[in-house]
């Protein structure tokens, strides 16, 4: 006998899919734009879509990128960002010229794909929103180039507005010209940091300082040279405190430190300054890609998880493809951006060869393989970031927020106690902790981050994704490559209810809605026909028993 | 797999499923003085009994009464915070949603638990984010919410605190079974010797059943949930309505579920992917229009989980016949609310062969004896194409 599918299961709901293109990239950078450009010019029709200009509201949350509340007030004025962003963006001319359709200040906020116990999804789809409504977005072939983002290792007073990061610095200062800083100390001495200072100066901002905890400089000398003569000084083998008598950054504790990480006695002093630049890396975006299920692997050397791709830049899901920054990043190819496009150019032309884009294949053939970087190896950067940890620690101990959003600090994520306002915890509780947890197996960060709060914020563990890593590996004393990867969730940006809001909802999903299955006997009373019937139309709307 | 389990390690129960069941019929069987053994194929609380809307207010069940009486003194009982919040609101957007609240608090007055009625401004006043589309509510002064994960991880605390022991990342295969009763739980880290068994393993309850040669009718599903950034607390948390189930945290997110499950095929189980869909944008939608007040406020997650149902969407709660030993134990997707009380029911069915506290009979397994094995394509329960084969 044929029988109806349950009504009120996700069977024929059907997703409306309002856009489609063969191939969707997103994040318009270096190599987003040479996939979109090179796949076009190749026949493919292409949609690039990026999140610049950022709403300003997700710029204040620090969300994508860390931007310490020093974004200027012209970021509220969105026709003059969106030129500023264009302008600083020359590739994109060609990449329309070519036939690229482009959606400028477009978020990409979940990515969906059918799998074993999603079969309902009608194909792949990704979550796309302006500042005023959302929609979804399939395709056959996607090219994930995202970039990037600041990692922040903490140290006393490292939540007071002011302190940003090198990603959020670099696109206030280069994408939008609205870095709103007038005395800045950048923290880290490598590339990125030097990076940062000398696009500072340029904008006629004060830099005073250069601090590492390393012994030397770690960027190139000739640079440093340049910084010098600019009048910045350079401080190794020194840790930060960020000091102000409120919320707000006022100076900057230089503490030497010895050749253990350890503070020197009675060494420090202050720098009054307004903006502390962390830039001691960046950590590739791999939301959507981890969302999607694409394999990762851990790569120290470029930057944490990425993932794994053919030489062609597939991941392990045939139809999505992965290059630049999100796909590993070296710190010292931040100011020459030719391999992320000629890895975008193979992304681009690979996808559009598997859509059987007649002379892509050839194309795509012709590409030269991504050149060997001359020189060392670059290094690993999470030993690097150790360091940062272990002199703060030495210097300012546990009592420090890990995650801002949830104010939970070293010691208590460690100690994996509750927050603060479910009030004292019993004694049970005080008696626990990582190391207790530990006895039962492995630790995953997603369960530490449950039981602490640490990470569940708003920023959505933005800020403290690699320090709570790496206070779990300190704490474990296991290395951190041996942590697992913390899971991403959708919406990868927090988007208001109202934007999220589906205006193509299908009729049946309002009509079958129930809060829990609609079983009629599920919540019926076990006394039966001490009452009468139980809800007469299982059917109906929003039967709410099943809290 | 490290085999760290030592051959003739074994206990008197061994426990198969660490999530919130299986570990409050540990807890309740170690405070009976009983040595127990967990075994858990992951963490604890990882599957449905960590990710689901932490309500704790089903007075209609057999073990309604006995939730009741529990969960306020839960967090003394366990010594560790659960963050259970007493009382609930349900919000009227219509009068039909009206009316089938006059039907909920009939069923609580017949158990003897007081509701009251709201008109409009009371209920503004107690829940200040609905709008003028709400027209009245009823205020719950009974019931509750409580964090699901952290209460799971307070059930293993407290289990171990009084001696139990926990084997998590040891899936369960099978049962090696000699006279009628299971003298050994095979697990992928070696065999575990057991005097009595309880299987609690939620979605693998069916397939581990089976390994038993005995029928659990099944139908897994997966359902999904959102999370708000934190917004000013409500007097009370538990406020549901608009066809979503949920909470305000302590923290003040709104945790909220709701909505169109999907029916999932049980060979497909094996994947550990539990992926949310563009599903999270209609139960934004419910959310806005229960409570206008938050349109503007930010979904910052979203996640799904996995239940498991009944052909009658009600638990089995039973001690087998054959083999004797064994106690089987499914909530039918409902079980997070009800553990204080479905743990100690389990207990009492190892220890005593039935529960002294509340009338199991509408739970024993023997009620699906006749059901045919292709129930869940005549109730419909299927998924979607499930012929079409998708890429893992």
């Amino acid at each position: 006998m044929e029988r109806a599918l349950d009504p009120r299961s996700l069977a024929e709901k059907p997703l409306a899919v309002e856009r489609h293109a063969a191939l969707v990239v997103v994040g318009a950078g270096p190599a987003g734009v040479a996939a979109a450009t090179a796949a076009a010019r190749a026949g493919l029709s292409v949609r690039l879509l990026d999140e610049h200009p950022l709403d300003p509201e997700l710029m204040a949350m620090d969300i994508p990128l860390h931007f310490g509340q020093r974004m200027a007030p012209r970021v509220r004025d969105r026709g003059a960002m969106l030129e500023r962003v264009v302008h600083a963006n020359p590739a994109l001319e060609a990449a329309a010229e070519a036939g690229v359709e482009l959606e400028l200040g477009v978020s990409v906020w979940g990515a969906f794909r059918p799998s074993a116990t999603a079969r309902a999804l009608p194909g792949p789809v990704l979550g796309v929103a302006d500042q005023r409504r959302s929609w979804l977005c399939g395709y056959d072939r996607l090219v994930i180039a995202a970039g990037a983002r600041d990692v922040a290792v903490g140290f006393r007073g490292w939540e007071k507005a002011g302190t940003m990061g090198a990603a959020g610095a670099l696109t206030l200062l280069e994408r939008y010209r609205a870095l709103a800083a007038r005395r800045l100390v950048v923290l880290g001495s490598g590339p990125l940091g030097l990076a940062v200072a000398a696009a500072a100066l340029a904008q006629g901002i004060e830099v005073l300082a250069v601090v590492d905890v390393a012994p030397d400089v770690r960027g190139d000398p000739g640079a440093r040279g340049a910084l010098e003569r600019a009048g910045v000084a350079f401080h190794v083998r020194h840790a930060v405190e960020a000091c102000g008598a409120r919320d707000e950054l006022e100076a900057v504790r230089l503490l030497p430190l010895d050749g253990e990480l350890r503070p020197v006695p009675g060494g420090g002093r202050e720098l009054p300054c307004d903006t502390l630049c962390l830039a001691l890396g960046l950590v590739p975006s791999v939301e959507l890609l981890q969302i999607l299920g694409c394999r990762l692997v851990f790569r120290p050397e470029r930057g944490g998880f990425v993932p794994e791709l053919d030489a062609a830049g597939r991941t392990s899901l045939p139809d999505v493809f992965a290059a630049g920054d999100c796909a590993g990043v070296d710190e010292r190819a931040i100011a020459d951006p030719s391999g992320a496009v000629a890895a975008g150019r193979r992304a681009g032309l690979a996808a559009a060869a598997s859509l059987g884009v007649p002379g892509a294949a050839a194309r795509a053939a012709d590409e030269p393989p991504a050149p060997a970087r001359a020189g060392a190896p670059p290094p690993a950067v999470h030993a690097y970031w150790r360091q940062w940890l272990q002199a703060s620690l030495a210097a300012s101990g546990w009592d420090v927020l890990a995650c801002q959003c949830e104010e939970v600090t070293r010691a208590e994520l460690v100690g994996v106690q509750p927050p603060r306002y479910l009030g004292v915890p019993p004694p049970t509780m005080r008696a626990r902790s990582l190391g207790s947890l530990r006895q039962d197996g492995p630790v995953h960060p997603d369960q530490v981050k449950r039981l602490t709060r640490a990470g569940m914020g708003p920023c959505q563990g933005r800020r403290c994704r690699e320090q709570v890593a790496l206070l779990l590996a300190e704490a474990s004393r296991i290395p951190v490559a041996a942590v697992p990867l913390a899971s991403y969730r959708p919406p990868v940006r927090p988007l208001p209810l109202s934007v999220l809001w589906p205006h193509d909802e299908p009729a049946a999903m309002r009509e079958h809605w129930v809060s829990w299955f609609g079983i009629p006997t599920q919540f019926a009373p076990h006394w039966a026909g001490a009452l009468a019937a139980p809800p007469a139309d299982p059917d109906g709307p929003a039967v709410a028993p099943g809290e | 797999m490290t085999p760290i389990v030592r051959p003739g390690t074994g206990a008197s129960v061994v426990v198969v499923g660490g999530g919130v069941t299986g570990l409050s019929a540990a807890w309740w069987l170690a405070r009976a003085g009983v040595d127990v053994l967990v075994l858990e194929q992951g963490i604890v609380g990882w599957e449905a009994s960590g990710r689901n809307g932490g309500g704790a207010t089903h007075v209609y069940s057999p073990l309604g009464l006995e939730e009741q009486r529990l969960w306020p003194q839960m967090d003394g009982l366990l010594g560790y915070p659960t963050e259970y919040q007493p009382e609930r609101i349900k919000v009227a957007l219509s009068e039909d949603q009206l009316a089938l609240y006059r039907q909920n608090a009939a069923i609580a007055a017949a158990r003897g638990f007081r509701t009251e009625p709201l008109d409009r401004a009371q209920l503004r006043a107690l829940v200040p984010l609905v709008g003028d589309s709400a027209i009245g509510g009823l205020h719950l002064r009974f019931g509750g919410h409580a964090n699901p994960q952290r209460t799971v991880q307070a059930y293993a605390w407290a289990f171990q605190d009084l001696g139990g022991r926990i084997l998590q990342h040891t899936r369960a295969t099978g049962f090696r079974t000699t006279g009628g009763r299971v003298e050994q739980v095979e697990t992928d880290r070696g065999p575990v010797g057991a005097d009595a068994v309880v299987l609690a393993a939620g979605l693998h309850t069916e397939a581990l059943a089976a390994a038993l040669g005995v029928a659990i009718p099944l139908a897994p599903a997966r359902v999904e949930m959102i999370c708000t950034e934190p917004v000013p607390l409500m007097p009370i948390g538990g406020v549901d309505g608009n066809g979503l189930y949920g909470r305000q945290t302590r923290r003040g997110n709104l945790v909220y579920g709701g909505g169109p499950h999907e029916w999932l095929d049980p060979a497909d189980l094996a994947t550990a992917e539990r992926p949310a869909t563009p599903l999270l944008r209609n139960l934004g939608r419910r959310l806005a229009e229960l409570f206008p007040g938050a349109a503007h406020v930010r979904l910052i997650r979203s996640w799904a989980g996995i239940v498991e149902n009944t052909p009658d969407g009600l638990p089995v709660l039973d001690r087998l016949t054959d083999p004797a030993n064994v106690v089987v134990a499914t909530m039918s997707s409902v079980g997070f609310g009800l553990s204080p009380a479905s743990g100690k029911a389990i207990s009492e069915l190892v220890l005593h062969g039935r529960c002294r506290f509340a009338d199991l009979g509408a739970l024993r397994l023997g009620r699906f004896a006749e059901t045919p094995p292709d129930w869940r394509a005549r109730l419909g329960w299927l998924p979607v194409g499930a012929s079409a084969p998708v890429a893992r």
